[in-house]
């Protein structure tokens, strides 16, 4: 009888460098390295699960779906805010250690979880629902071109990866933040909308989108490819017209 | 069964009026009109004719004497103080936490821009090279002897 060949599937050693803060114990975070062993198919999430299930279950961080359509890991990896779940790690330099970080700007509960209430509240600001007075018996239609106006940032997940690579939020917290006015950019050029100029009205604060500097931070770090910095600008010029 | 949902926009207290939409506008608008401010003033000075070599006070003096140079400059003035006093104002409103630091800072930003703005202004128009009854030593050579 032949022998039967199995063939080994690659695997390789990596270093994940993990910030870490216990409340309880620490005064400051602190730097912590594991090795983990990995395949190619594998995410910088699995290594957290690795080394949460296998080497140290005190290790803290949110996920809930793990394929990049909660927005619930987004992590800074490499310097870079990018979705745990959605980041494989042999696109890294897995020559040198992976270094994980909570994402910034948000103050940190434990490890690598954050407290959100900031960056909701800023999102709930913005009335981030339909507004329209009209009762209709059926489904509001909207014409396919008045559906694309928006496209683009439906497809926010609040994930928090753009408003904690912002600069302007980082030293100043008061920022809307480019996730707040993604969401209200959303509805601000919704044909079906009726409140868009309140809308306009609220991020022409001081601390609205007068403060955005156009780095494109928040573009380069949108897990969802959003054109965030574009959605921005388009707030912009809508608030100079008055109206969407 | 049917459930009642309240309306559910907020009233927003407006907070109080602000001009970031018109300082924003500005530094849109200035920034354009002084590259070619600033540039067309380098390539005028320092290149055309005899280049940089021509600068001296009695360049300086010639180009004041022209109103055309004289709304130039002072155009040139305006814009770059605002425009950079807005700017540094920006950096302020990010980095300076406490309400008094940074109301500190902005009043001095803004003193320092008027009164720059004011003395610019004050030179520009009144720039006399050969002012009467200054003596004689101190007066450029194309002055004529008094």
């Amino acid at each position: 009888m032949a022998e039967l060949s199995v063939p080994t599937i690659e695997s390789f050693t990596v270093t994940l460098i993990v910030r870490r803060f216990d409340p309880e114990n620490d005064t400051e975070p602190k730097w912590e390295d594991f090795d983990v062993e990995m395949y190619g198919t594998d995410r910088v999430l699995d290594a957290l699960h690795k080394i949460k299930w296998e080497q140290d279950g005190s290790l803290t961080f949110r996920r809930s779906c793990a394929h990049g359509v909660c927005g619930s890991d987004a992590m800074r990896i490499n310097g870079r805010n990018r979705l745990a779940c959605k980041t494989l790690i042999k696109d890294l330099d897995i020559s040198k250690p992976i270094y994980v970080e909570p994402i910034k700007g948000l103050p940190v509960e434990k490890d690598l979880i954050v407290d959100m209430t900031p960056f909701y509240k800023a999102y709930l600001e913005i009335n981030p629902f339909l507004v329209a007075t009209d009762k209709p018996n059926k489904e509001r239609l909207q014409s396919p071109e008045d559906r694309a106006r928006y496209d683009d940032t439906t497809k926010c997940i609040l994930c928090a990866a753009c408003t904690s690579s912002c600069p302007v939020f980082w030293t100043d917290g008061q920022y809307f933040g480019p996730a707040a006015i993604v969401n209200a950019h959303r509805f601000i050029f919704d044909s079906r909308d009726e409140n868009a100029e309140l809308r306009l009205d609220i991020l022409n604060d001081k601390e609205g989108v007068w403060r955005c500097r156009t780095t494109f931070n928040c573009t380069e770090a949108c897990p969802r490819g959003i054109e965030v910095t574009k959605a921005i600008a388009e707030v912009k010029q809508a608030i100079l017209r008055g109206r969407a | 069964m049917s459930v009642t949902i309240e309306t559910p926009s907020r009233p927003r207290t407006r907070k109080q009026a602000n001009w970031e939409k018109y300082g924003w506008l500005f530094m849109r608008v200035s920034g354009p009109l002084l590259i070619v401010l600033i540039f067309t003033h380098l390539v005028v000075n320092l290149v055309l004719g005899d280049g940089i070599k021509a600068i001296d006070f009695a360049f300086v003096a010639g180009k004041w004497a022209d109103p055309f140079w004289q709304v130039w400059d002072l155009a040139m003035l305006w814009l770059a103080l605002i425009h950079g006093t807005n700017g540094m104002r920006t950096i302020v409103n990010d980095y300076a936490g406490q309400v008094k630091v940074r109301r500190a800072l902005t009043t001095t930003l803004w003193a320092v821009c008027a009164l720059l703005i004011l003395l610019g202004t004050l030179v520009i128009f009144t720039f006399d090279p050969c002012p009467a009854g200054a003596s004689a030593e101190l007066l450029a050579s194309f002055c004529p002897a008094q």
